[in-house]
């Protein structure tokens, strides 16, 4: 029997953006440069300096499924995607402490919260009917992929559930955020096969980018949600 | 549904088609007889039973997983296996007499409420072997060898073993007297070895100073056999139970690295697969690459308490589709079929009758049927020579 699993490729999958931008200073700091750019290119996996870590871009909210089952070994996925995942089928060792955002409740300014059963809009399903069960409130959710600010404004919803960065959306669309929900940032995420039968790879990678947060000085405080 | 779609099946429900379903039964066949020369006994549970035995002593893992219907002679509930394994305890524990070792297998489809894993299946073909009634480290390793013997068996090579111990971190809580919520709430973060949490956890200072360092090391606490030197310093607040369980890895990984010197091993100590039905070491084999467990089991004593006896209990299990799947053994089996001319010669039916008795695969023409399609699969053909029939290559 050979133990062929070190010489695979190490997959690394993670969403273009704020995600992709934010991480390429922590894999330079782990000796990774990237060839590519996904942001002009139309490539979806791109080589990198170390022959045998590749990297796929992906929808944000499919990293943690290709890690899952194993079409990537690790990701970066922030903390409001894990959340709405769900599940424990995914090793989540590491803060990265970029892209740091809040999820957070918001509705119209001054708008006052009606008796009864709240609607509310957001794409995080789960974790928005965690975050009211948790309080004992059931409510109506309202499933949608994006803009979700018009959803109080036209009458849809009474809030929405989403990330908040500086609010400037929120506002521009007359909307106040209310009440946090959990904080977000991105965190590497690490298949389970991959972590057991490719240990001592995967561990090296783990501990090269703690390394590079640390150095980074983007470790997160103590404080977590 | 529309009349368009009748033909189609519930997402995760699959039937096996040739020659897919004829090798899936080859395996299956072979697998009984390797469990059998090893000295498991067959059994078959039942596809139905009541909910509360189906479900004794695993928690809610299961029950999530079970399809639940009304008894109508009884008004009882009843669930569809989701699981063999408790069943195979209730046999054990309550059917069968005597204190002995008892060694048992089965296989049989199970059904769950939801995909499971990857394949996306809700009807996986289980199939597995329980060692009860003996405590010791070698009904383990007697499973774990037989697990590997299966995975070969199947044609898998390149495996890989996972080693864990629940009771390491059932004692550390133990001593950490959290509330339930508390105690889910740091399952979930070990489970996600999600050391931010962890750390958050621990800084909100719910767990007894003393074991704060312990649960801080255990998520990192993996890696071939040489973790469990760090171990046994890092862990040692846990007291004696957590030393024991160690000692039992460290004796489980000498007597695996002298009988399988090619076998790649990985412990993890935080592995909690199961920890509500596990009671001591558990094994999950894997192939790199492939982000699934091929085949997983562990001890799991006592579990048979409530149908009348305490037995120890170790086994395994793992899906036939699956290995099926990975193994890629689809091809039929050697030799052809022998195509019999539609023809009512007595001695030709004679002649098709022996070669039958001899194991050989006869396809009777029908009159009027012709074209290739007749002879499909056959290679060679009975033909008359004078009075005789003979086969002959086709």
């Amino acid at each position: 029997m050979s133990t062929n699993g070190e010489q695979l490729p190490l997959t690394v999958a993670l969403s273009k953006g704020r995600i992709f931008r934010e991480t390429l200073p922590l894999l330079a700091r782990a000796g990774i440069e990237v060839h590519g750019d996904p942001e002009s290119s139309r490539k979806l996996v791109l080589q990198t300096s170390v022959a045998d870590v590749r990297l796929l871009i992906l929808r944000a909210s499919d990293v943690p499924t290709y890690v899952e089952y194993g079409a990537a070994d690790l990701g970066v996925a922030g903390k409001d995607v894990l959340m709405e995942h769900g599940g424990a089928g995914l090793y989540e060792p590491l803060d990265l402490g970029i892209a740091r955002c809040r999820l957070m409740t918001a509705a119209r300014e001054g708008a006052v919260m009606p008796d009864g059963r709240l609607r509310v809009a957001t794409k995080y399903i789960n974790t928005t009917r965690r975050f009211f069960a948790s309080r004992g409130q059931q409510v109506e959710l309202i499933k949608l992929y994006g803009s979700m600010e018009l959803a109080p404004v036209l009458g849809l919803a009474d809030c929405i559930v989403d990330v908040v960065d500086t609010g400037s959306t929120l506002r521009a669309n007359g909307l106040e955020p209310l009440e946090h929900v959990a904080d977000i940032s991105s965190r590497l995420i690490v298949n389970k096969v991959a972590f057991k039968t490719r240990n001592q790879r995967v561990r090296d990678f783990i501990d090269a980018l703690r390394q590079a947060v640390t150095a980074a000085g983007t470790a997160p405080a103590a404080a977590e949600e | 549904m529309s009349q368009g779609d009748r033909w189609m099946l519930p997402d995760g429900v699959e039937e096996l088609l040739p020659p897919r379903a004829a090798a899936m039964e080859r395996l299956r066949r072979e697998l009984l007889d390797l469990f059998s020369v090893w000295g498991y006994d067959m059994v078959t549970p039942p596809l139905i039973e009541y909910l509360d035995s189906l479900l004794t002593g695993t928690g809610n893992d299961l029950d999530l997983q079970t399809f639940k219907l009304t008894d109508q002679l009884s008004g009882r509930l009843m669930g569809v296996r989701a699981d063999m394994t408790p069943q195979v305890a209730r046999i054990d524990a309550h059917r069968m007499s005597g204190d002995g070792v008892r060694r048992l297998c089965y296989t049989g489809t199970v059904v769950h409420t939801r995909p499971g894993s990857f394949s996306g299946s809700r009807c996986p073909h289980q199939a597995g072997a329980e060692l009860f009634g003996y405590a010791g480290l070698d009904a383990d390793l007697e499973v774990i060898a037989l697990m590997l013997a299966t995975l070969e068996l199947a044609g898998l090579g390149d495996l890989h073993l996972d080693l864990g111990h629940v009771n390491i971190y059932r004692q550390l809580i133990k001593g950490a007297e959290l509330s339930p919520a508390r105690e889910a709430e740091l399952f979930d973060i070990m489970q996600r070895k999600a050391v931010p949490e962890l750390e958050a956890f621990l800084a909100a200072e719910v767990v007894p100073a003393k074991l704060v360092p312990a649960l801080r090391a255990l998520p990192d606490l993996s890696g071939d056999s040489e973790v469990l030197g760090r171990a046994r310093a890092e862990l040692a607040p846990g007291g004696k139970p957590v030393l024991a369980a160690l000692d039992e890895l460290e004796r489980a990984c000498e007597r695996l690295n002298r009988d399988y010197p090619a076998l790649p091993l990985h412990l993890d100590l935080a592995e909690l697969r199961g920890f509500r039905y596990h009671t001591g070491l558990v094994f999950t084999a894997f192939q790199p690459g492939h982000g699934e467990p091929l085949a997983r089991g562990g001890r799991y004593d006592h579990i048979g308490e409530v149908f009348g006896r305490r037995r120890p209990a170790t086994g395994f299990s793992t899906d036939l589709q699956n290995l099926l799947l990975l193994a890629d053994r689809e091809q039929a089996p050697a030799g052809g079929a022998i195509l019999a001319p539609a023809d009512d010669d007595p001695r030709l039916q004679q002649q098709v009758t022996a070669l039958r008795a001899s194991g050989e695969r006869v396809v009777r023409q029908l009159p009027d049927q012709a074209g290739v399609e007749a002879r499909a699969g056959c290679d060679r053909q009975l033909v008359r020579q004078g009075k005789e029939w003979q086969v002959v290559p086709l």
